[in-house]
């Protein structure tokens, strides 16, 4: 008898409403088979299952919210039953943060959010001080608000067609807070967990859109390749060479992984932004790339991902070109080890190698990495084979 | 001067025992003090702490009456034990390593001088709240007689007991029931520093046991034959199942209550009077006088006494300290 | 000039007879001996055996005779040697002093005071090294006091003859060598001191471990707590203590279950839960019974590097 139990999808999920069975008792499944949609703090989820079987009890009902890990169904299976493999993105058991009484006290007198606080005291408790520090933080955040009124950058991703998603209004704002929270724990996790060094090149872009605006023209307008869609592959394939940018940082150890699965930032319309993955980035040529791109940013506003493409990401690139930004420091989504950043691709003043000056069309590409697993050294040498990979889009 | 100062003539007279027997008991005496007398002098050095409660000087109470008793009995004393642990059987070795606190000591060196004990010998300790014994050895004789043994428990206690409660309510038990228990108070005339005058209404203990419905003897403590004579009558009568029985040995310490004291209590002039009633020197005169003991033997037995003490001390020294990890060993069993 | 914690008792005990007709010492071995730790030495000379009484070894009898005589309007300080004896007097002192005044729908009152001695630390093995003050502590209708000072060596046995309670007062032989000054010669039996202020952690202690305490709060910039009174206790001290520290370690030289420690926690959980930063921590005794060597016995007791190392894990 196989347990089906609800998985972690992701660092910051901890609880699951059930949408809808796919699957009814007595139903065959396979592994990999859809058996369960379920609504999570981001979106609504396929869940997979990882056994063949058939069902024999469904025991979660729709509608019924469940904590990570429990038991949602009973599935026999054909073969010997195998325990449902952790998954890569799992987080380990929620264990209560450990906050004193008395800085939990002052946190809610100062308004400060203790999930966003790094503790110092003993055993990595929050303290009356770490909160206070956090308060000072936070006051100091308000006044620059204050004084710059500038107008917020939207986190839009690379432009992709997409449909309207036709989402019903409570729903979705009730997502929307759920999905703030969640982003706030994955993030406040990471950078309370994870000591992230930034570093940035900019990578002349010249040759590349030659290259890309020539196979364009022999494309179908709905064909077309983005420049994302380059970087994306040039970043699946440096990092064959890069196996301490490409994996899982979990139980106080690092692993790599022998697959590139490359999240991809999505910013939502209703706000927040999801991360999901394309499996093999690296095998994958560069026209079902773009299919697959363009198909993860539709399911994704229409919020429905399957629960591989939430778990499965080695690493993360976070586009955000269309928002005018020059550069960006992303934060590393645990447990993964490192995210690639692209700012705007956009004419620059360029200094050619005989030393005369022209606009070239550059990017700049950042990482940021875990220096837990890797040091600044790699990751500069991660940056210029990735500057030089996009020197060469016909190998891509 | 009290009437203390008109205490009885020193032992004399023939001793009617085989030479054997009697140069065992002088042997055993010479034991106790020679072993004490180093005590003392160890703890001077700093080897021996806490409290140190010597015998000396009552030797005979220990010499005479645990020869009466058989190994299957039971032995309860109190902090001042160290001869009745030693002529139990208690090996002197193990008896000085406890009071160096190794692991090697008869109680694994926890106990120190106020706790020895020893299962093999029946032992009972070694117990340090004054009166804290008499109970038990109620306790111990219930138990041989509801298994039909034909055990004796001597138990032996000092005469500031029986001001405790525990005292009173014991002999009542005992006798109530009718337990094989020997009871064997020495009296030493001093309970610390407050004489049995200051601290009796009666002053004759028998008259005490006796109101409890007990048989009681009185005997000299200082004279080891008088004492071996009564203990034997009274471990016979309490193993015949005749209930218990209750003997005041009467003795004198002639060292302070522990270590030392001020000993504003007694005259210096009372405890003189008494050392000329010591169990040793007038047992050996005794000896001498019927021919038994020549100066020569009684120093050849004085110098195998002492070789003993110094092997002792040469264990001890070479005993272990007890790992600070095992200080929680013991509180329960395993 | 300064004097012994000794000679602090009997100079208490001289005041006290002094300025009361009605009081008397009572207790083994407290005259013609000069007292077990020579406490009383030159009162029997002084004020004659009617005042200086010893007694034989009858705690249970003396102690109550004591409670009774207190009953019928005299002064009675009582002395039992020690800690460990007074056990066998625990009925005397629980059923009837503690109880007269409540059981007796406020009729009686039994103002006796009990000096006794506590506490290990001299090789005196299981049975003479007892520290059992939270045994007294548990008993409404007791006032239980800890002299940790030379103050208070010498003053709390006036201030208990002036309570109309029964107290049991706790002196240290530990402490006996201890100099100082008698600052304060008129001392209360209701208020715990802060005996060194600092800003880190909160160390509560009472009796001979005030000593160890205050050496380790140099090193931690501890803000040291003498309770001084174990019953009822005074925990206003403390509570502003850990509004300060946000942290506190209770040093007893008690075990550690049901012992004062386990109360001052309670205590401070109840009443200052939100003020903590830390969980609270206690060096006690270790649970066994006092072995007579050296070194395991200094390994059972609370010590200076016990109270240093648990206020370091405590600060993170």
């Amino acid at each position: 008898m196989i347990e089906f139990k609800l998985p972690s999808l992701g660092a910051d999920m901890e609880e699951g409403k059930l949408v809808e069975w796919k699957i009814k008792p007595g139903d065959a499944v396979k592994r990999g088979q859809v058996i369960a949609i379920v609504d999570t703090s981001k979106a609504a989820v396929d869940i997979e299952i990882w056994q063949d079987g058939v069902v024999s009890e469904l025991i979660t009902q729709p509608g019924e919210t469940v904590p990570v890990g429990t038991v949602m169904a009973r599935i026999d299976g054909t073969a010997p039953a195998v325990a449902v493999p952790a998954q890569p993105g799992a987080a380990p058991a929620a264990v209560r943060r450990r906050v004193s009484p008395a800085a939990r006290k002052h946190a809610q007198e100062k308004g400060v959010d203790l999930e966003k606080i790094v503790g110092t005291g003993p055993q990595g408790a929050v303290t009356v001080e770490d909160v206070e520090k956090a308060a000072l933080v936070q006051r100091q955040a308000k006044l620059e608000k204050a004084r710059a009124e500038a107008p917020r950058s939207s986190i839009e991703t690379p432009k992709i067609e997409e449909k309207t998603i036709e989402a019903k209004t409570a729903a979705a704002s009730d997502r929307a807070l759920e999905m703030r929270k969640a982003i706030a724990a994955a993030m406040s996790r990471s950078k309370r967990e994870i000591p992230h060094y930034y570093l940035s090149q900019p990578i002349p872009m010249q040759h590349a859109l030659d290259w890309l605006s020539a196979e364009n023209s022999q494309r179908p307008i709905t064909g077309r390749l983005l420049p994302a869609v380059l970087q994306l592959k040039a970043v699946a394939l440096t990092l064959a060479d890069f196996s301490d940018l490409n994996g899982f940082y979990q139980n106080g150890g690092y692993h790599p992984s022998k697959q590139v699965h490359v999240g991809v930032a999505i910013s939502l319309r209703q706000g927040g932004l999801v991360a999901p993955a394309i499996h093999d980035v690296a095998e994958l040529p560069l026209d079902d790339l773009m299919k697959a791109l363009a198909d993860l940013v539709r399911r994704a506003r229409a919020g429905s991902l399957r629960s591989s493409e939430m778990s499965d990401p080695t690493i993360t690139v976070s586009n955000l070109g269309e928002g005018g930004v020059e550069a960006v420091f992303p934060i590393i989504y645990p447990p993964q080890v490192a995210i690639v950043g692209f700012g705007t691709l956009a004419p620059r003043p360029w200094v050619t190698p005989d030393g005369g000056l022209r606009a070239m069309p550059t990017v700049v590409a950042s990482l940021g990495a875990d220096h837990r697993v890797s040091d600044g050294h790699r990751g500069a040498l991660f940056l210029a084979a990735l500057g030089q990979r996009l020197q060469e889009p016909e190998t891509l | 001067m009290s009437a203390r100062f008109e205490i009885a003539p020193p032992p004399s007279g023939p001793v009617p025992y085989p030479r054997e027997l009697s140069i065992k008991l002088l042997t055993d005496m010479l034991r106790i003090r020679r072993l004490e007398e180093k005590c003392a002098e160890l703890y001077g050095a700093g080897k021996i702490r806490g409290f140190l409660h010597l015998y000396i000087g009552e030797e005979a109470v220990a010499a005479g009456s645990l020869p009466a008793l058989a190994p299957e009995d039971n032995v309860v004393a109190t902090y001042r034990e160290h001869g009745h642990a030693l002529l139990r059987g208690v090996s002197m070795n193990a008896i000085m390593a406890e009071m160096f606190g190794k692991r090697e000591g008869c109680s694994r060196g926890r106990g120190g001088s106020m706790h020895l004990f020893d299962a093999a010998a029946r032992f009972f300790g070694g117990n340090a709240i004054v009166g804290g014994g008499l109970p038990l050895a109620v306790g111990l004789a219930l138990a041989s007689q509801m298994q039909k043994r034909k055990r004796v428990t001597a138990c032996y206690f000092g005469e500031g007991a029986v001001a405790e409660g525990a005292f009173h309510e014991s002999m009542n038990l005992a006798q109530l029931w009718h337990l094989p228990v020997a009871w064997f108070l020495e009296n030493n005339h001093y309970a610390m520093g407050t004489s049995v005058e200051r601290s009796e209404s009666q002053t004759d203990f028998c008259i005490k046991a006796a109101a409890f419905g007990m048989p009681t003897l009185k005997v000299d403590g200082m004279d080891v034959v008088a004492v071996h004579e009564v203990a034997k009558r009274a471990c016979a009568q309490v193993r015949a199942g005749e209930g218990p029985v209750f003997v005041e040995f009467n003795t004198y310490r002639f060292r302070a209550h522990s270590m030392f004291d001020a000993e504003l209590y007694r005259d210096k002039a009372e405890v003189e009077l008494w050392k000329t009633r010591g169990p040793i020197h007038t047992f050996s005169a005794r000896l001498k006088d019927q021919g038994d003991l020549t100066e020569e033997q009684f120093l050849e037995i004085d110098r195998a006494v002492m070789a003993e003490v110094q092997r002792a001390v040469d264990f001890a020294e070479a005993g272990a300290w007890e790992p600070v990890e095992h200080l929680l060993k013991d509180v329960y069993a395993p | 000039m300064t004097i012994t914690y000794r000679e602090a008792l009997r100079q208490g005990l001289y005041d006290a007879f002094e300025k009361d007709e009605r009081v008397f010492l009572m207790g083994e071995d407290v005259g013609k001996y000069g007292g077990t730790y020579a406490v009383s030495k030159g009162m029997l000379e002084r004020y004659g055996p009617e005042r200086v009484r010893d007694a034989p070894l009858s705690e249970l009898a003396f102690v109550g005779a004591g409670i009774g005589a207190a009953i019928g309007g005299m002064r009675p300080i009582v002395e039992v040697m020690t800690v460990n004896f007074s056990m066998l007097a625990l009925d005397q002192i629980v059923n009837t002093a503690a109880m007269l005044r409540h059981m007796s729908g406020g009729q009686f009152e039994a103002p006796v005071v009990i000096r006794m001695s506590t506490g290990a630390g001299r090789q005196l093995a299981a049975q003479h090294s007892n520290t059992l003050e939270a045994w007294y502590a548990h008993v409404p209708g007791l006032k239980v006091v800890a002299a940790a000072t030379i103050d208070d060596a010498h003053g709390m046995v006036l201030a208990a003859l002036d309570d109309p309670n029964p107290v049991v007062i706790f002196e240290y032989p530990a402490l006996f060598e201890l100099r100082g000054d008698v600052v304060h010669p008129s001392v209360d039996i209701a208020t715990a001191k802060v005996m060194r202020p600092g800003n880190k952690v909160t160390l509560v202690t009472y009796g001979a471990c005030l000593h160890k305490t205050l050496e380790a709060a140099e090193a931690v910039d501890g803000e040291v707590i003498d309770l001084r009174v174990l019953r009822p206790l005074d925990m206003a001290p403390v509570f502003e203590s850990v509004r300060k520290t946000r942290r506190a370690i209770i040093v007893d030289e008690g075990w550690r279950s049901g012992s004062i420690a386990a109360e001052i926690m309670a205590r401070i959980v109840e009443g200052a839960f939100y003020e903590l930063d830390a969980p609270l921590a206690r060096v006690c005794r270790e649970e066994v019974p006092i072995p007579y060597p050296k070194h395991l016995e200094e390994a059972a007791l609370p010590q200076v590097e016990k109270i240093v190392a648990a206020a370091k894990e405590l600060l993170g």
